[in-house]
């Protein structure tokens, strides 16, 4: 086992706000890990300091490359972390709207084009044999979630639920192999919940991949994870196995603020 | 598929040869008269350098408000290189986008790093340092007083508007096969993407500050270019005639035609040339007719014209595509098997 992705002791503060302290994380290879908690308790906060896109107060963030190296990745933006192979989905839906699906997908393709500006200008013969390559790896993503017949609509005209498949077409076309997903099943129904379960689990053993995913619905983070860690006010209050969690007297406090006897 | 590719591309060309052949003689044998042609020639540089506009806030997202600069920095550069360094005219309409590329370059590298509407106030700031630069750099721009005698694209009295016409409108199909080339691609759709969202194309893996750098510096290239085909064109250079109202007029071209959509920009652009024009009779009431149509625009189809026809592009190669299936006309069953 290798670990992916660590996180060392990693704090941030916004003003006087420790939104996040001290967190440590290590995510072994094909893990597939819960980040639950109340509101505010810095789930998200977390994301965007591993994708880079807050930049931690302290502490250092290893993430293995794509050769097998570690890197240090607190002081990279988002672009250069996604080019190591660790892609993200978003809690608040945010796709390319007016763009079509198929070119929502494509964007994401971007960095492993293997043609310049140039080529595309004068429509050398690079740029067609990519494009090609680019178009048939995306309609078989897209197929792969039943998105294939939708490709030329815009992404904003798409339902919710498939807006949310979208999201995670489209980190998936980095070609990622650690996936963050940021609350996937928020605003779905039971009914697409539970599909989307079986999506999870089955992208994860296809495309060989590490998950770590923030979730509100229950079902499913004890459903599909094989560890959860649970946050509250920007501290890990526990770890381990589902079924330790929901024991786990702490835990219940945080969600339910049932008071400890000898607080009372 | 590969040579029906073929097949189309060489329609297109023949298409656009053919065009452009009969627009051209048309302007030479006097059918097109002499000044509608000088409408059309103006018209042209109008939509080239809002074209480079419409690249950097249409497309991009990043609104600026200052390309009559870049225009002035390409005609003062072009004019100076022809008169001053004795530079033949096509190398020094190059230089002219090449310096105007240069300093939008120079005014991304701090700006574009920033997230919102900075791009806005440093262009329209530059745009009116570059006049006052004009206007006090008097021994290579002759000052207020203006730029005299600047040497045009032909000696010859005759044909100097056929000429000069001809030349803008190979720079204008440049211009659009450029731009709509590089949008079609892949860094163009990475362009797109920083328009829709910032952070998201960050986050699938593209370098949001390099491609906001490059589209800026060709926007600056391009409009540098407008400018450079302006001097030899007019003969004459005055540095308020790159005030910011005119940069405003570049920015109702683009809006007009719906930003983000090159057909708009193009029929946007020769469409308000000629209109200006055509209502002079108006006198000074007539620039009350721009912040009209922008009154009426915003309120009535603020997607621009192209927004009534979803924002579709005009298509050659879709075009040629619907000749080659009139001429070569196939049932759906071949049609099928080619695939």
């Amino acid at each position: 086992m290798t670990t992916v992705l660590q996180a060392e002791n990693i704090s941030i503060q916004f003003g006087g706000l420790m939104a996040v302290s001290s967190f440590n994380m290590e995510l072994q290879e094909g893990e597939l890990v819960g980040l639950i908690g109340p509101n505010g308790a810095g789930k998200t906060t977390i994301f965007n300091m591993l994708t880079g896109i807050h930049k931690p107060t302290s502490g250092r963030i290893l993430v293995q490359s794509r050769n097998g190296g570690q890197r240090n990745i607190e002081k990279l933006q988002p672009y250069q972390i996604t080019s190591l192979g660790v892609a993200r989905t978003f809690q608040n839906i945010r796709l390319f709207k007016n763009l079509s699906v198929l070119d929502n997908v494509r964007i994401a393709n971007h960095f492993n084009a293997q043609y310049k500006s140039i080529h595309a200008i004068l429509r050398l013969p690079l740029f067609y044999q990519e494009e090609k390559r680019i178009y048939e790896y995306n309609m078989e993503l897209l197929k792969l979630f039943k998105l294939e017949q939708k490709c030329n609509e815009l992404a904003k005209n798409l339902p919710y639920g498939e807006q949310r498949k979208l999201e995670i077409v489209r980190a998936l076309a980095t070609k990622p192999h650690t996936l963050l997903l940021d609350e996937p099943a928020a605003g779905m129904n039971p009914q697409e919940t539970k599909e989307l379960m079986e999506l999870i689990k089955s992208i994860k053993e296809q495309f060989d991949l590490t998950i770590l995913l923030i979730e509100h619905d229950m079902n499913l983070v004890m459903g599909i994870c094989e560890r959860i860690i649970v946050l509250d006010y920007g501290r890990v209050i526990a770890q381990g196995k589902p079924a330790e969690i929901t024991r786990n007297p702490m835990v219940i406090k945080a969600y339910l603020g049932k008071e400890m006897e000898h607080d009372a | 598929m590969q040579n029906e590719r073929l097949k189309r591309t060489i329609i297109s060309i023949i298409l656009l040869v053919l065009v452009s052949v009969f627009l051209n003689v048309l302007v030479a044998m006097r059918i097109i008269d002499e000044y509608t042609t000088q409408v059309l020639t103006i018209g042209a540089i109008n939509v080239i350098v809002a074209l480079g506009l419409n690249l950097i806030s249409g497309f991009t997202g990043q609104l600026a408000l200052g390309h009559a600069g870049f225009m002035a920095v390409g005609a003062y550069t072009t004019a100076a290189l022809v008169m001053k360094l004795g530079f033949p005219i096509f190398p020094a309409i190059f230089a002219g986008g090449l310096v105007s590329a240069l300093f939008g370059f120079l005014i991304g590298l701090p700006t574009l790093r920033l997230r919102g509407d900075y791009l806005a106030i440093v262009t329209l700031g530059f745009g009116e340092i570059i006049r006052v630069i004009m206007i006090n750099l008097a021994e290579i721009t002759g000052g207020p007083a203006g730029l005299k005698g600047i040497p045009p694209f032909t000696n010859n009295f005759f044909w100097r508007p056929v000429v000069s016409f001809g030349i803008v409108y190979l720079f204008l199909v440049l211009v659009v096969f450029l731009i709509s080339n590089l949008l079609k691609s892949s860094p163009g759709c990475a362009i797109v993407s920083i328009r829709e969202d910032e952070i998201a194309a960050n986050a699938m893996g593209i370098n949001v500050f390099y491609y906001k750098m490059f589209a800026f510096t060709l926007s600056a290239f391009i409009a540098g270019l407008g400018g450079g085909l302006y001097a030899p064109f007019f003969g004459y250079l005055n540095p308020n005639m790159f005030t910011f109202l005119k940069s405003v007029e570049f920015l109702i071209i683009v809006v007009l035609g719906g930003m983000g959509n090159i057909t708009g920009t193009v029929l946007a652009g020769f469409g308000l040339t000629y209109l200006q024009e055509f209502l002079r009779f108006l006198q000074d009431y007539r620039l009350v007719i721009y912040p009209l149509i922008l009154i009426v625009l915003m309120l009535f189809q603020p997607s621009g014209l192209m927004g009534l026809f979803g924002n579709r592009e005009f298509s050659l190669t879709g075009l040629a595509e619907q000749i080659n299936q009139a001429l070569f006309r196939k049932s759906p069953a071949e049609k099928a098997g080619d695939k």
